[in-house]
């Protein structure tokens, strides 16, 4: 029986690939699209205000509250700054780790290094984000290494700096960008050690030779080679950082971000339309920002 | 000529940073073993004042940790099946086949974990909100599944591309049928990569948090009990107990998975 099932499938290729396809298919393009668009459906009803019912006629008026309110910008604009902010940070860290891995550790430590990175990568989010807490708090293991370092007053002075400081490293700005930083690294590490990996050493020695400064031959050489893998670790850094509502609720200062304002919308405000509304910022950012990794080239290197 | 800049050589303050980076990464996780044992209970005081093994027992006798421990690993349990199935059914279409519209089912393939997470749970709640489904069980299923489908796809489609396609050609041409084909020839072959897949979805859908505080209404997974516990922070000596569980928990399938990974890696140099 099985035989001449499989028999007779073979025969029809088609039709048995659309029998494989169509299970799956069904519950991504059912259960994801069709929730996707119901998100946008209800980023265009609107809401009673006396009776916080949600009134299933189309409105432009979620949308118009979101982009006049000049709270509601201010918490854009501070997301994407983040999002920005971090992302840089990310590479800058990650391209001395990602270098020695790729291109100068031998086998044994290249391994080492790869699991590594892996490990804290694949440990979990929430405990990550509780340990920072447990580091940056006062008394916590941080400030018992500035002390013992007796960098306290440059930390004081960090700290006082407007804007990005506040009481202390677990409630400021500046704690809750390492903390993301932290958080997304491996995912900028592993793709930009991919596309170190396959810059050939000849190049390098030949830009040497060709009488080009070690800066010169970074600016030159390596940045453009590497820079599919630092598109490609980018997309993860900046879509992470935008759309993460624990850490800013967990580390950090008391600022609104755009998935706080997603999750208190839906929540304890009771308003779906405007978190909806506001969930519709990081998918066209995110959109944005693909079209221009791809431009890079970022998706060869995946 | 040869400077201390020269890129083909590694300089020491290159070393210094790549090691340095690497402790940056791990600090973070010690940290938290550390303080699992500390008897310092109301302060987060570093160095400990000094280590005991009371919390463990503490926590081990908390009914709360363990209901929610349980429904974690139900829905982790649930939500891998499905995926294993519904990912492995896609990765077999998708691996050699060629087809219009195929890119944008690939594109499809790759969306739930490409867009945030909390893209995902906003949606999800959007829609039972429309439908009227009440949250619990079942939604937060529906959400881990959607996401472990595309870990398990994305494993079992890098094997089966590696997958020498003379093989199935051979084993045809030998007089074996599509069935023996597939259970002698191919399912040997795939076998770690769905059962590194598997573990892998069964990890993330264990430690989810960002996704299912949408989705699980009244229900308490364990992550959500841990966030709660972030705001209450009167029992930390238990906090810091369940984190070196759940850290324990997801690392243990996660490292197997790697190794499992790497096997196959090994395998086709061979």
């Amino acid at each position: 029986m099985l035989r001449g099932l499989s028999a007779f499938l073979y025969g029809r290729r088609g039709f048995y690939l659309s029998l494989l396809l169509l299970p799956p298919l069904l519950w991504l393009g059912i259960v994801y699209l069709g929730s996707l668009f119901a998100l946008l459906l209800q980023s265009f009803y609107a809401i009673d205000e006396f009776t916080a019912r949600i009134v299933p006629t189309f409105t432009l008026a979620t949308y118009g509250q979101l982009l006049s309110h000049p709270a509601n910008v201010d918490i854009i604009l501070r997301t994407l700054a983040m999002a920005v902010a971090v992302t840089l940070a990310a590479a800058v860290v990650a391209f001395p780790i990602a270098n020695y891995m790729a291109r100068h550790a031998g086998p044994r430590m290249k391994a080492f290094f790869y699991v590594g990175v892996m490990m804290p990568m694949w440990t979990s989010y929430l405990v990550k984000v509780y340990a920072w807490r447990l580091v940056l708090a006062k008394q916590g293991v941080l400030s018992w290494f500035v002390d013992l370092l007796g960098l306290a007053p440059a930390l004081d002075h960090a700290l006082s700096t407007p804007v990005i400081g506040g009481p202390s490293l677990a409630s400021s700005y500046l704690g809750m960008f390492v903390v993301f930083v932290y958080m997304w690294l491996p995912f900028m590490i592993l793709p930009l050690a991919a596309a170190l990996e396959r810059v050939p050493e000849s190049l390098l020695q030949a830009s040497a030779d060709l009488g080009a400064r070690p800066g010169q031959t970074f600016r030159q050489v390596v940045l453009p080679l590497a820079l599919p893998g630092l598109a490609a670790g980018s997309v993860f850094t900046f879509s992470l950082t935008l759309g993460d509502y624990i850490i800013p609720s967990v580390v950090g200062a008391p600022g609104y971000f755009i998935g706080m304002m997603v999750y208190q919308q839906q929540g304890t405000a009771g308003n779906l339309p405007l978190a909806a509304a506001f969930s519709v910022v990081p998918i066209l950012l995110i959109g944005i920002y693909l079209t221009l990794a791809r431009r890079l080239g970022a998706f060869d290197a995946l | 000529m040869r400077s201390s800049g020269d890129w083909n050589r590694a300089s020491w303050g290159g070393r210094i940073a790549a090691f340095a980076g690497l402790a940056f990464l791990h600090l973070p996780v010690w940290v938290i073993l550390l303080y699992a044992f500390t008897t310092e209970d109301r302060t987060y005081q570093f160095p400990p004042p000094g280590l005991t093994l009371r919390w463990f027992e503490v926590a081990f006798a908390r009914e709360d940790i363990w209901a929610a421990l349980r429904l974690s690993l139900s829905v982790a349990a649930v939500a891998t099946a499905m995926a294993l199935v519904l990912g492995t059914l896609a990765a077999f279409a998708l691996a050699r086949s060629r087809f219009r519209g195929r890119d944008a089912i690939t594109l499809l393939f790759v969306l739930p974990i490409a867009l945030p997470g909390i893209i995902t749970g906003i949606a999800l709640l959007s829609a039972f909100k429309l439908g009227g489904i009440q949250p619990g069980f079942w939604t937060i299923v529906t959400g881990h599944a959607t996401f472990c489908i595309v870990i398990v796809h994305n494993n079992v489609i890098a094997r089966l591309r590696r997958l020498p396609p003379s093989w199935i050609e051979a084993s045809m041409d030998l007089g074996a049928d599509g069935t023996q084909t597939f259970l002698y020839v191919l399912l040997p072959q795939i076998a770690t990569a769905l059962l590194a897949g598997g573990m892998l979805a069964f990890a993330l859908s264990f430690d989810e948090i960002i996704v299912t505080l949408f989705t699980a209404g009244h229900e308490r997974t364990l992550p959500i009990w841990f966030f709660n516990e972030l705001f209450r922070p009167r029992e930390r000596p238990i906090t810091n107990v369940v984190a070196v569980t759940v850290v324990l928990v997801t690392l243990v399938p996660i490292l197997l998975a790697y190794w499992l990974t790497r096997q196959g890696h090994a395998d086709e140099r061979n």
